[in-house]
């Protein structure tokens, strides 16, 4: 079954995942975030590759319900979510949107990912309140596995940062 | 129903014996991180300063998340899922190397153990990358970025403590001296070892042993730590462990086999 008026297709999928947020970045969708690697529509049936940010976050189940709460709502009869580790995600993935909307959270986004990553790549952030890059790293881990805590010496705001992977 | 759509990934097909031995050495990995990851927690509350305490809670979960991704890889190979592997076996079925079952010791021990199991992971992991089974080469390069994070923090803290003082010495020498047989445990062959070498799966363990050993040990120098010859402890990897896994296992399990947890 089809609900009225919209036909099932990878476009709509894609814009109703619009709705699926991560719980811990409630601003930023799966879709922004570059987590959905495709979508496939056979008849009524659907299957979505979903990756991990970090393969350990406590919000995958929930993203992974509401995805196919969300797609069942347009009328899917099946819905198949399927976790992808090639290619591994990366912070490169998300859309400049997604970035904007970490920095209006307090959450500095990362910069271009390094093929390696090392401790320079936490070096002269710049302070998502202030913008200053005289800023220090305080913690490589933080409230979320993705998340390292950040200290700013120009605005003294300890903030956070979505960590280069 | 088959799936009407391709995989995203070409699988090899795994025919027995093969799948057998595959599953042996998922089985290690993924006891070892679940129980490593237990004993992390243990500090959650407890670490002696803030960070310290959320780095734990927080490699203690990437180390349950790792073990949740090795038992789903475990699960298409046939075994049980990921909930019965970790709640429902009993030590003589756990195939963890001893190192990650003794108890969370001292900071210093806490560190050490750490500090080798994640360039013993590393090691692992940056050889399985280049696996015939292409779902388990694709896991391990995911595994092997989010890792990166463990080892700067492990290798930051036996640097720091290795010759701060007196006292931090002793206590990481001690620690060193306790868990380096048991680390050794950590590349015990396991079944099946010589067909997965032969079908491409992994390099044999003493290669890896040999690779890990060239990453520590000048990093264990440069701390002022001294390593100790000594026997490898085998046995974990076949299900003969210490006293300690029983009592670790009651602690972990206690809930999920009451019988009350299905409908939280």
């Amino acid at each position: 079954m089809v609900s009225e008026g919209a036909a099932l297709t990878r476009e709509a999928v894609l814009a109703a995942l619009e709705a699926v947020k991560d719980p811990e970045i409630p601003t930023v969708s799966v879709v922004d975030l570059g987590l959905i690697y495709e979508v496939r529509v056979k008849g009524d049936e659907v299957e979505v590759d979903f990756a991990p940010t970090f393969v350990g976050c406590p919000a995958l189940h929930v993203m992974e319900q509401e995805i196919v709460a969300c797609i069942r709502a347009l009328g899917a009869r099946s819905v198949r979510v399927q976790r992808v580790y090639r290619p591994p995600w990366t912070a490169d993935r998300m859309s400049a949107r997604a970035r904007q909307a970490l920095r209006e959270l307090g959450i500095a986004p990362p910069r271009p990912v390094p093929a390696e990553i090392t401790l320079t790549a936490f070096e002269k952030l710049p302070c998502p309140f202030c913008g200053s890059t005289d800023t220090r790293m305080e913690n490589l881990f933080g409230p979320t596995s993705c998340r390292a805590l950040f200290y700013c010496n120009t605005c003294q705001q300890p903030f956070e940062a979505f960590k280069p992977l | 129903m088959a799936s009407p759509f391709p995989k995203p990934n070409e699988t090899v097909a795994l025919p027995d014996p093969l799948r057998e031995a595959v599953g042996q050495l998922l089985l290690a990995m993924a006891d070892d991180e679940v129980l490593l990851g237990h004993r992390d927690s243990e500090w959650v509350g407890h670490a002696p300063i803030l960070e310290a305490d959320i780095a734990m809670a927080s490699i203690a979960q990437d180390e349950i998340g790792h073990a949740v991704l090795w038992y789903s890889l475990l699960q298409e190979l046939g075994w049980p899922d990921p909930d019965r592997m970790a709640y429902f076996r009993d030590p003589p079925e756990f195939r963890n190397a001893t190192l990650v079952e003794l108890p969370k010791g001292d900071w210093a021990f806490t560190i050490i153990r750490q500090f080798l199991f994640d360039f013993a992971e590393k090691v692992r992991l940056e050889a399985l990358m280049a696996s015939a089974w292409t779902p388990l080469a694709a896991a391990a390069a995911k595994v092997r970025r989010e890792e990166t994070y463990h080892l700067m923090h492990s290798r930051a803290w036996v640097l720091r403590l290795g010759d701060a003082t007196e006292e931090s010495h002793r206590r990481m020498q001690a620690a060193l001296e306790q868990a380096w047989p048991h680390a050794l445990g950590l590349f015990e062959p396991t079944p099946g070892e010589i067909l997965r070498v032969e079908a491409g799966i992994q390099p044999p363990e003493a290669e890896l042993r040999a690779r890990w050993e060239a990453e520590v040990r000048p990093i264990l120098e440069a701390a002022s730590l001294r390593i100790p010859e000594a026997e490898p402890v085998y046995g974990g990897r076949l299900g003969r462990h210490t006293e300690h896994l029983a009592a670790l296992l009651a602690d972990f399990q206690g809930v999920a086999r009451s019988g009350l947890g299905e409908t939280w």
